[in-house]
């Protein structure tokens, strides 16, 4: 059992959704970073998301853009990414995942990718671009250092491929809320519910399932595991809080932690 | 190995091409590698695209004999495939026609395409225009600048431009933008793309469409010359106008190939967009194929006086070709386009796009060196109305 496994258990028993939190790693810049994992993961968040900034972020709506090219303008670069993480081992054993667009991944090679991961004690990796049917040296490597990949899925995949990549992910399942890019919402739409109850019955006993995009404050989040899923993914809404305040990092991290703490307030099932 | 005419195999160009792409635009990729496999072969559509094709756009377009040039460079004989006069002024109508048509088909009611230079925004327009889509651009806010002519046209033509404002603002970030719209509408919309990249199956659907370029000009050098050309010569940003010219000659190993990419301010100034003269492999837009990146897989800015070739990937039908050394990639530079802009319009009374001006300008050069009993295709692109204003000022800042 992998240690993103166990938390979804442990919370699990305790009646609790898993609160997964989203930063780019580097924005602002990198020196500021294990400040705010620190705050997020102090407010609630438990299973943390670091975002390796790409220059071209397809699946990534203006706040996150925004927050890449903060964090690329700064000199953050993949091994910067890691090091950081590494300052956030120090002081937490909460799980930590990668998130990364595919080819920074292929130009350190797979291997290499996956060996450093494994130095630094990272948990899992989500890559919003590759594809199941492209990931096949991906998989089994990550297979061999004991590495989650937490691969998507989404409102049009079909049944049969979803049952396909159900089998090749690991940690959790990380189910796309609707057709977009990444961004806060007003609403969680009714079709996201019925999306969640359509694909937990592929799920359960198999995988936990988590949701993302979208998810912008404790209502949206309490709204998703009421449903049944068991993880909400937090990430431009913590994003947009890092953009408002970089000057003032005092403010920024005192919002953090509120918003924290009510998201995963708001997840705790009550009877 | 296979015939090169068969690939790709499994969305396959060798290892280059493939989909990687955001599991929300697997099923559309899927229904539309499904679609476009039926319709390709279907008569009726096969036979609309002809009529299109002539009555629409003006095919087949002429395969000059360029003597003036010839007889100034003194050495093989060039030959100028006319592009520039098919509708639209480019030869990106072939591939929005296709692509339009299958939309239609398909029952999609909104296209959105990008667009660098402007041209394929502009084919894209007219294509729905006349086949009663509606159309959405979307064009990087520094191309906008360099080619406003063409952001008027597409309005003209009904189109909506979408200013992209995010990274280098040219045509790398006018895709990404494309490419985050398709993923928000992907239930009613098409996304046109308008050159050979992008994730299977667009390279193969662009190319199949673009092809027509090397069917008719095959013929006609061959009811010219009784021969085949020696030399073709295009331009290369995503590579659809060399493909197109390319492909019908793969599987004859005697007609090479060269592909020309804009070496800017030059290859050592770092501000060109040469991908397969100065890149590596990586992961863009949906393929795998040489890019421009730093060391760390960061997509690095480009640099060409042509923004239709201002692209930090390129088509990976390209790449294979490089690999296996079936096609020769060369560069000319912002300032040798220039000079053939200017040598065409003087010596043959025609004035050429940028883009289609590195092809040139390596081909006069190429030309030089080879017999007189020799002979070399470039592919004219497109026509440099367009272009007229960037040239003024190249102009004004030499003589400064």
């Amino acid at each position: 059992m992998s240690e993103i496994d166990i938390i979804f258990k442990k919370l699990k028993t305790k009646n609790q959704g898993t609160l997964i939190g989203y930063v780019t790693a580097g924005d602002p810049e990198p020196k500021i970073t294990p400040i705010i994992a620190d705050t997020l993961i102090n407010g609630g968040v438990d299973i943390l998301e670091l975002g390796i900034p790409f220059s071209d972020p397809i699946a990534d709506g203006p706040i996150i853009q925004a927050a890449s090219s903060r964090a690329l303008k700064a000199g953050t670069t993949p091994k910067t990414v890691l090091k950081i993480a590494k300052e956030i081992r120090k002081k937490h054993d909460t799980p930590i995942v990668i998130l990364t667009y595919y080819n920074p991944i292929f130009k350190m090679g797979v291997k290499n990718f996956f060996s450093l991961l494994n130095t630094y004690k990272i948990n899992g990796v989500i890559v919003p671009d590759l594809p199941i049917e492209e990931a096949y040296d991906y998989h089994k490597i990550a297979q061999e250092y004991k590495i989650d990949t937490i691969f998507l899925a989404a409102p049009s995949t079909s049944e049969e491929r979803l049952d396909k990549i159900i089998k090749h992910s690991s940690g959790f399942l990380y189910l796309v809320s609707h057709f977009g890019v990444t961004g806060t919402r007003k609403k969680i739409q009714d079709s996201t519910i019925k999306l969640i109850k359509k694909i937990l019955p592929k799920t359960s006993n198999k995988i936990p399932l988590a949701v993302g995009f979208g998810i912008s404050n404790p209502e949206h989040a309490k709204l998703i595991i009421q449903s049944g899923a068991q993880g909400a993914i937090v990430g431009s809404a913590f994003v947009k809080i890092i953009d408002e305040n970089h000057e003032r990092t005092d403010i920024m991290l005192k919002r953090i932690h509120k918003f924290a703490h009510d998201l995963k307030d708001a997840m705790i099932i009550k009877y | 190995m296979k015939k090169l005419s068969k690939y790709p195999v499994d969305g396959k160009y060798g290892k280059f091409g493939g989909r990687f792409i955001p599991e929300v635009l697997m099923a559309a990729i899927n229904e539309l590698e499904k679609s476009y496999e039926k319709i390709k072969n279907d008569t009726r559509f096969k036979k609309e695209l002809e009529y299109y094709l002539s009555e629409y756009a003006g095919r087949p377009t002429p395969l000059y004999y360029a003597k003036n040039l010839t007889k100034m460079v003194e050495g093989a004989k060039i030959y100028l495939k006319r592009e520039d006069l098919a509708h639209g002024g480019a030869h990106k109508i072939n591939n929005t026609i296709g692509q339009a048509l299958l939309a239609k088909q398909m029952g999609k009611t909104r296209v959105i395409a990008e667009t660098g230079a402007g041209q394929h925004g502009v084919a894209t327009a007219m294509a729905c225009a006349t086949l009663g889509l509606k159309a959405e651009v979307f064009m990087g806010i520094e191309d906008m600048k360099r080619q406003k002519l063409n952001v008027f046209r597409m309005e003209l033509l009904g189109a909506k431009v979408h200013p992209v404002k995010s990274g280098s603002r040219t045509l790398k970030d006018a895709i990404n933008e494309a490419l985050r719209d398709w993923v928000t509408n992907i239930q009613d919309t098409y996304y046109l793309i308008g050159s050979v990249v992008g994730p299977h199956p667009y390279p193969l659907i662009v190319r199949d469409f673009q092809s027509i370029i090397g069917k008719e000009l095959k013929n006609q050098f061959m009811s010219k010359e009784k021969k085949f050309p020696d030399a073709l010569v295009a331009c290369v940003g995503g590579g659809s106008n060399a493909i197109g010219t390319f492909y019908p000659f793969e599987d004859y190993p005697e007609v090479e190939f060269y592909g020309i990419e804009a070496a800017g301010k030059g290859i050592k100034s770092g501000k060109h967009a040469a991908s397969l003269g100065a890149g590596s492999e990586g992961v863009f837009h949906g393929m795998l194929t040489y890019v421009l990146q730093n060391d760390v897989g960061q997509i690095q800015n480009t640099h060409s006086i042509s923004a239709g070739l201002d692209y930090p990937g390129v088509g990976p039908e390209h790449s294979f070709l490089k690999t296996i050394k079936r096609a020769h990639y060369a560069t000319a530079t912002d300032e040798e386009a220039a000079n053939a802009f200017c040598k065409l319009s003087k010596e043959e009374g025609i004035i050429p796009a940028l883009e289609s001006s590195h092809a040139l300008a390596f081909a006069m050069n190429l030309a030089k060196r080879m017999d007189k009993e020799k002979t070399i295709v470039v592919t004219l692109s497109g026509r440099g109305d367009k272009d007229v204003e960037v040239i003024a000022s190249h102009l004004r800042e030499s003589s400064e």
